[in-house]
């Protein structure tokens, strides 16, 4: 795909999957009508979306009726976590969260703490990973909801989401787990009771979402009362838009083992690459419990931000944790929990079709720009 | 939000530093005035002048971009260099206390 050429920023967005453009264009000829009415056109409709719901859910290891599509992943994000606090309002108002969650999941955290209830977070190691014990022990009697993501967006690290399950379970919370970075390239954890993804990390259409409430699981909607996706979901369905992620997500899980073979044997490249030809630089997250496209590694002395326009100019879409621009006050949170260098970071995520030639251009690249960079500050190394 | 874990004593607002009588542990020998510079700056102003105290003894950088409370421990982590401490500064920002070991 030439467009995608050094495009290294899958962890934002992932080139859309030929099976998705294919699906979503099918889909807008042929359902297009509103599928809750009860005409041919509509029936057919909605036979469609049901269809997509159903592959979703057999990716995804649950039975149809227990997802919805939602208008992002940060709205299943949003409703999951909100919807899960709603319905167990009685048992207490109390919601643990892993420190280093997608900002989705702490401003959900941060509403729900303006609305009276509190929040505890629970703190990560060097890795970025948290401690099922330390988590379990967050838990109380007035928990209503416990959050964990599958894996970190910033520095790749799996969490132990199968293992904080058990405790969860044992404590009677539900857990919600954004898995927004994982599906499509890793397995899906078990015990979660709700889950929450988004189409375009795995190369479906922007403005989808997909929420999984698990059955059992109590949750109630908190926004106004809708008709649509089981209730669940307001506003009409974007049906094309549910087709084409069925598809992507899919096709993503029929190669998932052998691309995160491939990506991980290249990203394996970068995170001992980088060190033995940058000097100062310092590669984060779990070297071995981790998403297989994505690394991070945080170069000292050198602006952050500079380095990505640096890099966009050679060629290299990447992303940075830093905060040395005028719009990101604080650096990324993460980041701090962690208790890494914060500045000079890079967060290099390959996108399923990446080539070998890309990720070496890249690595040979690096070492002179960021030199170059440490020149400008005046540091001499 | 409260803090539970390992990451409790790195975060703001945690654990309020009660306004200083006079700090313990050793004064600097050398201060580093880094305020109202942004990371990296201050990291390698540090870098540039830790030198100039003797082995064993403190320096002290004050700076008042929130990714010094992160970059400095983190910095000095990666560089064996002892980490003392950070204090609140009264007209804004932190000091923080690094022995140089080598």
């Amino acid at each position: 795909m030439a467009g995608s050429r050094g495009y290294l920023d899958a962890a934002s967005t992932e080139p859309p999957h030929p099976a998705a453009r294919a699906a979503l264009l099918d889909a807008l000829d042929s359902a297009w009508a509103d599928p809750a009415r009860l005409y041919g056109t509509a029936r057919g409709t909605r036979i469609v979306l049901d269809r997509a719901r159903a592959r979703v859910a057999n990716v995804l290891g649950v039975r149809p009726d227990e997802v919805s599509f939602t208008s992002s992943g940060t709205q299943a994000v949003h409703l999951a976590v909100l919807g899960g606090l709603r319905a167990r309002r009685r048992v207490g108002s109390h919601l643990v969260v892993g420190a280093v969650e997608h900002s989705s999941v702490l401003h959900a955290a941060e509403l729900h703490e303006r609305d009276g209830g509190e929040v505890t977070l629970v703190g990560v190691d060097r890795s970025g990973r948290v401690d099922p014990a330390e988590f379990a022990a967050a838990l109380r009697p007035d928990t209503a909801l416990a959050c964990l993501q599958s894996a970190n967006h910033e520095v790749g690290t799996l969490q132990p989401v199968a293992e904080v399950a058990e405790h969860c379970r044992a404590a009677r919370v539900p857990l919600c787990t954004d898995a927004a970075q994982s599906l499509g390239r890793a397995d899906v954890p078990a015990g979660w009771s709700l889950l929450a993804g988004s189409a375009h990390k795995w190369g479906g259409p922007g403005g989808v979402g997909v929420l999984v409430v698990r059955k059992g699981t109590r949750w109630r909607s908190p926004l106004p009362d809708d008709e649509r996706e089981a209730r669940r979901v307001p506003g009409f369905e974007n049906v094309p838009g549910a087709v084409a992620a069925a598809a992507a997500l899919e096709a993503r899980h029929v190669d998932m083992a052998a691309d995160a073979e491939r990506l991980s044997a290249l990203v394996e490249r970068i995170r001992s690459e980088v060190p033995r030809t940058v000097p100062d630089v310092e590669v984060i997250g779990d070297p071995v419990r981790r998403l297989p496209h994505l690394v991070t590694f945080s170069c000292l002395y050198v602006e952050g931000e500079a380095l990505l326009t640096e890099l966009d100019r050679l060629g290299f879409a990447v992303s940075s944790g830093s905060s040395c621009t005028a719009d990101t006050l604080r650096p990324s949170h993460v980041l701090e929990a962690m208790g890494v260098i914060t500045h000079g970071n890079v967060r290099v995520s390959l996108p399923r079709d990446v080539e070998a030639a890309d990720v070496e251009r890249f690595l040979s690249v690096l070492p002179a720009t960021v030199a170059k960079l440490r020149g400008d500050l005046g540091v001499i190394a | 939000m409260r803090f539970r874990g390992r990451a409790k004593s790195r975060q703001p607002a945690a654990a309020p530093v009660p306004a200083a009588p006079e700090p313990s542990g050793p004064v600097p020998v050398l201060v580093i005035d880094a305020l109202g510079r942004k990371c990296p700056i201050p990291i390698i102003m540090l870098a540039e002048r830790i030198r100039e105290v003797p082995v064993g003894e403190v320096v002290a950088v004050l700076a008042d971009d929130p990714a010094a409370r992160t970059d400095v421990p983190a910095w000095c982590r990666m560089k064996s260099q002892d980490f003392v401490r950070e204090e609140t500064l009264e007209q804004g920002g932190w000091g923080f206390h690094i022995r140089r070991t080598y």
